[in-house]
């Protein structure tokens, strides 16, 4: 596993697509899952830096990747508030233009690219997001 | 991100180039709600060096089409959409809610 510690500012959101993007790419992923893994993580990372750290500049996210067989791992930590996303209703994707909703979606897409997301609020007040996907 | 905007007699072009993403998307939120407020409706939103686009710019989107639709003003349609994010696109139920066109002039001609 590679980590590496980020800023939560959405400024850091395209070094954040780029790390796991290189792990994924040289893990043999297809260029539609090398796309489809770094929106994931786009996703996971916003809902962190606009919920968990809501009005705080002074937030870390530590983000941890590799590839293990033919499975690659993606694990984010955050010390903000905490955030389940199996918590958050789903959008209504069948919704009228004027009734769609506007939140939600990111955690919809997490939870449609990849195989597994797993959330998991720790006693040192960390909030442990790991999300899972295996080479088809 | 970059973008320009092109008028046409009956529709505004507004070109996206690059990266949408939770950093960059209120730009795109801006640059539309700018076409709204100057009484334009009608915008084609060319994706032809659209790299990439997250959730926050597919809001950006929705937020334009509930505007622009209003009263029946207008719409906002999209061309030439990369495969990647139109995949995107169509997991999140979003093609649905707007046209697309292959070719920006023929989104242009739709108006």
């Amino acid at each position: 596993m590679k980590s590496v510690q980020f800023a939560a500012k959405f400024e850091y959101l395209d070094e954040i697509r780029d790390f796991v993007g290189e792990i994924a790419r040289g893990g043999g992923f297809s260029d539609k899952d090398v796309y489809n893994i770094q929106l994931a993580t786009d996703e996971a990372a916003s809902n962190i830096i606009e919920h968990a750290y809501e009005n705080r500049s002074d937030g870390v996210l530590e983000l941890s990747c590799g590839m293990k067989a033919d499975t690659i791992t993606i694990i984010l930590i955050d010390y903000g508030e905490s955030f389940d996303p199996s918590e958050i209703p789903l959008p209504d994707l069948k919704a009228d233009l004027s009734d769609r909703k506007i939140g939600g979606l990111g955690i919809f897409l997490m939870r449609k690219l990849m195989d597994e997301v797993h959330y998991e609020p720790k006693p040192d007040k960390s909030n442990v997001l790991t999300m899972i996907k295996r080479k088809r | 991100m970059d973008i320009t905007v092109q008028e046409f007699k009956h529709c505004d072009m507004i070109a996206v180039k690059g990266r949408v993403d939770s950093s960059t998307a209120p730009q795109l939120a801006q640059a539309l709600e700018a076409a709204n407020d100057g009484g334009k409706y009608k915008l084609v939103v060319n994706m032809k060096d659209l790299e990439y686009m997250s959730s926050a710019g597919f809001r950006a989107l929705l937020a334009a089409q509930r505007n622009s639709k209003r009263y029946n003003r207008g719409e906002v349609v999209l061309a030439s959409v990369p495969e990647r994010i139109r995949e995107a696109l169509e997991l999140a139920g979003f093609t649905e809610l707007f046209k697309t066109f292959d070719d920006p002039l023929q989104a242009v001609g739709h108006f």
